[in-house]
This record gives structure tokens, C-alpha cells and sequence, in this order.
């Protein structure tokens, strides 16, 4: 005789519960689907066209200087910087794709192209989306992802949910940080923009605000295959004209980057299937969108875990103590003594 | 009435024996390939890469440990929420495995992270995102082992005869219990969504927006299918009776689980239209059609009331509901979880070492609390033998 000795209170106590239960219902927010985030209006990217792309690699080599990272052997003697992908000390790669003969530049059979491998700097990126820690954020103006290591817990997340593979982790160190592209934010104090794109020969790789750069590509791919159209190099937003006649290349008709997880700043035109050269088929609908979506349904506000908690407090003050007055075989723990 | 009522007790005997010598030994190497971790690098004795960058010290010891550790949790909420009381013998063996399970799932992470030193940024107001499904899952479980071990405090406060601190705990043990039962209904889910975030990258076979549902029903049937394995290794290991007339109840009400989520499980994939995905001659559809022969063997073995009084069929149905549940979460996280071409994992010896050491940490503490502390019910034949 303990627990249940004094039905009235008991009897109080459950209306609480049940009180508790039902408030939490009233404040439950109605489930809605968190949408996919689009690009800030201002937000900065690059535009990567693989046709004018000569695989010189200036920019590898810019972009390394620029973030101070070492170089990298693939090779037996280590000579030069030979990175095989983009690592924690490598934020930028040029790959290739090759095909039979190789003969043509830009062509899907026997042909070659270049693809360049970087932070993408998604509109809803996945990797903000998993940080437990805010170390992986997304600048409201600029929109560019950035990674802050003082933050960061190292548990590697942001690694896993990219799509494109682009955080990176140095595995060889004691206490290893996150490496990517963080579009040169370090250096705009000083009036520079990313450095691939400053020291890019051909303007393959181009700077400026995504939506600038959007309508560069549009125009592109409006180009009639093979005629000779001006093409911009450096920073399309600002700076210097560079810019210098070529030849239009034979562009799939889209943009890569355009829709793709509700879009990234950083935009891709190409001649060969994105697949091919390595960038992912990807939804409109953000991962992280779904993710998200399922995480506040189910703890927003923390309504719905107060409800489960009233139910189950209600049960157990019922179960645990009514145990106890029974005999042995039901007993509860008061009841073990 | 406090004298008729002694249902649990310690099981005594050695501490020193071969399993808590083999245990130790584990335990000690473990030891050193952590200290070569520290000092070199997780890259110095994993082979995790930037494809891969969860191993098994996550993916086993923490996705698949947890679960494991999920008897506690399902039997507590059978005696204390459906009100079967008749099923509490059950309750401290199993919270003790959860304890460890938990409190050893707790310590891998630690150990994985590379930036270990702000890992209080996750509780930290200004650092903690609470967008971030690693948030919710890394707060839930924290507080799950602490309230875990105020769970299994009555324990330890019989053993030192601290009976104020018990009663004064047991008033409060209702909230204590509850909570013990809604932390890991929340974050075994989320273990679940942990995979949504990685989107195209996981196979449709294990990426839907039912993965909450899905880990939770199989963390539960596991947390059931551990009680069976475990009630049965106890009564081998300590030649003890076993508790069959309690297990056979408790192996129908896992079937039902079960039941459950294999309907939940197809009907998602045949929904989704991902079912195709199984036929194809790969590796990865091969792992998906053991991970459900595993769900579904229990129902061959144990179908029927006969079955499931043979303690051997208990045992199988159990460890094959285990396994059912590892295979789920390998193929989720590891093996249908692939972000190019180029990449591969399989975990190192000194990576599995650890694994095996964390394994062995809780096989010791294991035995030694249950030699030491009340925690198996009490048998006649101890108390004869040391009366």
C-alpha cells in the first residue's frame, strides 16, 4: 500500500496527464513539408563550360595557392601536384573523361572533355542540412557554404550527405579538419574573387553572381553549334571586360546546376552527358528538404514527443506503482526490495 | 512482505574465468590500437575514406550497438506501459545489456570523431542545429544513458543498502520509465533518418521517408529477439533455468512486431515502385534479400506454440532477428550506400580489434554485474548453494 493509497490524487494526477496531452495537441504546428530552399537573390557562383575547358589545370594550381594547401603525389616521384580527386587539401580538380580513340575533343564516342570537380555551393545544401553543429553554413547574402573548423566536431556527416562528394576529412591527421571550396571568400577583402576563375586562360571557368551566370549559360546554349560568339572571362559581375571570340560548342541542352536539388550557385554547361563526366542525375526536391521535413514533423516544437511523454508518464504512474502492490511475480520494482 | 518478494539476486561465483580473461585481453588491445588513433589519426588504423566516411565504429558499434541495446527499452515498455508485469524478471537483465550497449555506443562516437575536443558543441545553444537529424539523435541518446542508469540505480543502491535513496527514487521512477521509453522511440527513428539527408546516394531499396518507422519497429523486435538471446546464453553460460514460460509470451508479441514491419516494409517498397531494384543481379539486391530471409525466419521457427517452447528455436528465432536487423542497417548505411565510382570500405584489423574490444567491454561488464549486483532472477539452486 503506497502508490495507490490515495485514489483521489492519483485520479488528479492522470487528469493532468491527460490535460498535458491534450495542450500539446492544441499546440501541435500543422504538419507542412519544409520546401526546397532557392538561391539568394545576390548569390555568387561560378560557371564551369567544359567546351572551353583546355585541361591546362592553372586553376588547380591558383587554387591551391590560394588556400595554402600542400601539394599532392600520385605519382612515384613526388614532382609535382598530382591529385587523383578533390581532397581535404585539394578543393579543385580538373577530371577527365576519356572514350576510344580519344580523337575528338568534346565528343561522346572516341572523344575526351574536361569536367571541373568543386563545391557546388547548393541553394539547400545537404551538408548545413546534417552539421550538428553549425559548423557547415550557408551565408544568407552570398550563399556560399562555408565551413568553420573552431565549430566542427569532426563526426564527418556533411561528408556522407553530399551528393557531389565534396567535404573532405584528413584522415592522416590527429585532430583532422574539413576541407572545400569556400569560393575564395578569404580573399574579396582584397579585392579578389576565386582564384580559379582570375587565372582561368579561356574564361571556362567564370565568376559572378549565379544569376548572371544563368543567363550567360542561357545564352550559350542558344548559340548556334560552331559559330563564333564572344565569351566572357574572369568576373562577369564586375571588373574588366575580357572578353574574347570563340567558337560555340555543341552544349546538352541544359544547365547543370539549374534545377538540380533546387539548384547550386555553382552552374556547368558540357557537350558529353553530365553522368558521364561525373556530375550526378539529382531531383528538384532537396535531400535535405525531405530531411528536414521528416525531423520537424516529428520533433517541431517538440510537440509530439510531449504527447508520447503524457501518454506514457499516465501509463507508467498507473503500471510501475500497481505493480508493486501486487504479489512477487508482478512486482515492480518496490516490490524486489 | 518484503522478505517473499526477493526476485532478484546476484548469480556470485568468480570473477577471474576464461570469458572474463579473454574479455580483458580484447579489451587491452582494443586499448592500444585507440592510443595509435589519438596519436596518428583515425586514417593511421581505419580504412575510412571520403567515400566511406562512416565505418563500422558508427555503422556496428553505434547504429547497429544501439539497437542491440533496445531489449531494455522493449521489455520496460511491455511491463510498464501494456501493464504485464508478469514479463519484469526480464526487466533488469535487459536493461543492463541496454546500459552497456548504450553507455559503450556513447563512447564509440567519441572516439570516431575527428574534432573530438568540441564535441560539447552539440548540446551548446549558438553551435547546435537543430535542422541536423546527427543533432537530434546525438542529444536523445545522451539522455537515454543517463536515464538509463537512474533506471537501473535501484540495482546498485539495494547492493549498499541504500533504501532512503531508493524510496525517494521510486516515487519519481514512473517519469523515469517514461522517459526511458520515449528516448529511444525517438531516436532509434532518427537513426533512421540519418540516411534521408544522403539522398540519391543511398539505394531506393533503403531510402524512403518511412525510415523512422522502419528502424523503430526493427529496433523494438530486435531489443525482443536480444531478450531471447540472451535469456538463453544466461541460463547456458550460468547453468540457470530457463525462463521459457515468460519467452514464449514474449517471442508471440515479437512476431506481431514484426508482422508489423514486414507489412510496413513492402508496402513502402511496392508503393515507392523500388521492389525492382531487388531483382537485379547485384550484390546489394543479393544483401537485401538476406536482410529479409532474416525477418521472416523467426515466423518459420517459432510459427507455432510447440516451437516456441523449444529453448534452441527461441534462441535461433532470436539471433536471426538480430541479424535481420544488422543486415538493415549495413545495407542502409554500407553496402546500398554508394557516392561514385572509385570508392570501396571494408573495415581494418585494428578497426574490427576495436569493434571487438567495445563487444568485449560489454560481455565483462556483463558478467561481473550480474555475479556482483541483483540483477537475474533469483534461482533456487544459488540460494541453496549459498545459504
Amino acid at each position: 500500500m503506497r502508490a495507490d493509497e490515495n485514489p483521489r490524487r492519483n485520479f488528479l494526477k492522470g487528469c493532468v496527464a491527460a490535460g498535458g496531452v491534450a495542450a500539446a495537441s492544441a499546440v501541435a504546428p500543422p504538419v507542412a513539408a519544409r520546401e526546397t530552399r532557392q538561391r539568394p537573390p545576390e548569390a555568387l557562383g561560378l560557371l564551369f563550360d567544359a567546351t572551353l575547358c583546355v585541361g591546362c589545370k592553372a586553376c588547380v594550381a591558383a587554387c591551391k595557392q590560394a588556400n595554402e594547401n600542400p601539394a599532392e603525389f600520385s605519382t612515384v616521384d613526388p614532382l609535382w601536384d598530382t591529385p587523383l580527386d578533390t581532397s581535404a587539401r585539394t578543393y579543385n580538380l580538373i577530371k577527365m573523361y576519356r572514350h576510344g580513340t580519344m580523337e575528338t575533343k568534346d565528343a561522346e564516342t572516341n572523344g575526351y572533355a574536361f569536367m571541373k570537380t568543386s563545391c557546388m555551393h547548393c541553394a539547400d545544401p545537404s551538408c548545413v542540412s546534417a552539421c550538428p553543429v553549425s559548423a557547415m553554413t550557408k551565408d544568407a547574402a552570398t550563399g556560399i557554404v562555408e565551413y568553420n573548423p573552431e565549430a566542427c566536431i569532426g563526426c564527418r556527416y556533411c561528408v556522407a550527405a553530399c551528393p557531389f562528394g565534396i567535404p573532405k576529412y584528413q584522415y592522416d591527421s590527429a585532430y583532422g579538419k574539413i576541407g572545400k571550396c569556400e569560393l575564395c571568400r578569404h580573399r574579396t577583402k582584397d579585392g579578389h574573387y576565386s582564384a580559379c576563375a582570375e587565372v582561368c586562360p579561356t574564361g571556362a571557368t567564370l565568376y559572378g553572381k549565379t544569376a548572371d551566370l544563368l543567363a550567360e549559360a542561357k545564352r550559350r546554349l542558344a548559340l548556334k553549334p560552331g559559330s563564333i560568339a564572344r565569351f566572357p572571362r574572369g568576373n562577369l559581375s564586375g571588373g574588366p571586360d575580357q572578353s574574347y571570340e570563340a567558337y560555340a560548342g555543341t552544349y546538352k541542352q541544359h544547365v547543370y546546376g539549374d534545377t538540380e536539388y533546387g539548384g547550386t550557385q555553382v552552374l556547368k554547361l558540357s557537350a558529353v552527358d553530365f553522368e558521364k563526366v561525373g556530375m550526378p542525375y539529382l531531383p528538384p526536391e532537396a535531400a535535405a528538404a525531405h530531411s528536414e521535413t521528416l525531423q520537424h514533423t516529428l520533433y517541431g516544437g517538440l510537440a509530439m514527443p510531449v504527447v508520447v511523454l503524457g501518454a506514457l508518464t499516465w501509463a507508467a504512474r498507473r503500471n510501475v506503482h500497481r505493480g508493486g502492490d501486487s504479489n512477487g511475480d508482478g512486482g515492480s520494482k518496490e516490490g524486489e526490495k | 512482505m518484503a522478505h517473499s518478494q526477493h526476485l532478484a539476486a546476484p548469480v556470485g561465483g568468480r570473477l577471474l574465468n576464461n570469458a572474463t580473461l579473454v574479455a580483458g585481453v580484447l579489451i587491452a588491445i582494443m586499448a592500444a590500437v585507440l592510443l595509435a588513433r589519438f596519436i596518428f589519426g583515425l586514417g593511421a588504423v581505419t580504412h575510412l575514406n571520403d567515400g566511406y566516411p562512416f565505418g563500422i565504429w558508427i555503422v556496428v558499434d553505434v547504429v547497429i550497438g544501439s539497437a542491440f541495446a533496445c531489449g531494455g527499452f522493449s521489455v520496460a515498455m511491455l511491463v510498464y506501459i501494456f501493464n504485464r508485469g508478469e514479463y519484469h524478471p526480464l526487466v533488469r537483465p535487459a536493461l543492463l545489456a541496454s546500459l552497456f550497449g548504450y553507455t559503450l555506443a556513447g563512447i564509440s562516437v567519441i572516439i570516431d570523431l575527428g574534432r573530438y575536443v568540441n564535441f560539447w558543441h552539440i548540446y551548446w545553444p549558438g553551435y547546435a542545429n537543430i535542422n541536423s537529424v546527427m543533432f537530434e539523435v546525438a542529444v536523445c541518446i545522451t539522455a537515454y544513458v543517463a536515464v538509463m542508469w537512474i533506471e537501473f540505480a535501484p540495482v546498485f543502491l539495494e547492493k549498499f543498502g541504500l533504501h532512503d535513496i531508493r524510496k525517494k527514487l521510486d516515487k519519481a521512477l514512473f517519469v523515469v520509465v517514461a522517459l526511458g521509453t520515449l528516448l529511444p522511440m525517438m531516436h532509434q527513428s532518427s537513426i533512421g533518418t540519418l540516411l534521408v539527408v544522403m539522398g540519391t546516394q543511398v539505394n531506393p531499396l533503403w531510402q524512403t521517408q518511412m525510415l523512422p518507422l522502419i528502424y523503430l519497429l526493427t529496433a523494438i523486435s530486435m531489443g525482443y529477439g536480444v531478450v531471447l538471446f540472451e535469456s538463453c546464453v544466461a541460463a547456458s553460460g550460468y547453468r540457470r533455468k530457463i525462463e521459457t514460460h515468460l519467452l514464449d509470451p514474449m517471442a508471440k508479441v515479437m512476431l506481431g512486431v514484426l508482422a508489423a514491419y514486414l507489412v510496413v516494409r513492402f508496402g513502402d517498397l511496392l508503393v515507392r515502385g523500388a521492389l525492382g531494384e531487388a531483382f537485379k543481379p547485384t550484390f546489394v539486391a543479393l544483401s537485401f534479400w538476406v536482410e529479409n530471409f532474416c525477418f521472416a525466419a523467426p515466423f518459420l521457427l517459432i510459427g507455432n506454440a510447440a516451437a516456441r517452447r523449444n529453448p534452441a528455436k527461441l534462441f535461433l528465432a532470436g539471433v536471426a532477428i538480430m541479424f535481420g536487423g544488422v543486415f538493415l542497417r549495413l545495407n542502409g548505411f554500407l553496402i546500398g550506400y554508394d557516392t561514385g565510382p572509385g570508392w570501396n570500405y571494408f573495415p581494418s584489423a585494428p578497426e574490427l580489434l576495436v569493434t571487438i574490444g567495445m563487444f568485449s567491454i560489454e560481455v565483462l561488464g556483463y558478467i561481473v554485474i550480474t555475479r556482483t549486483f541483483p540483477v537475474l532472477p533469483r534461482e533456487e539452486a544459488y540460494i541453496k548453494a549459498h545459504a
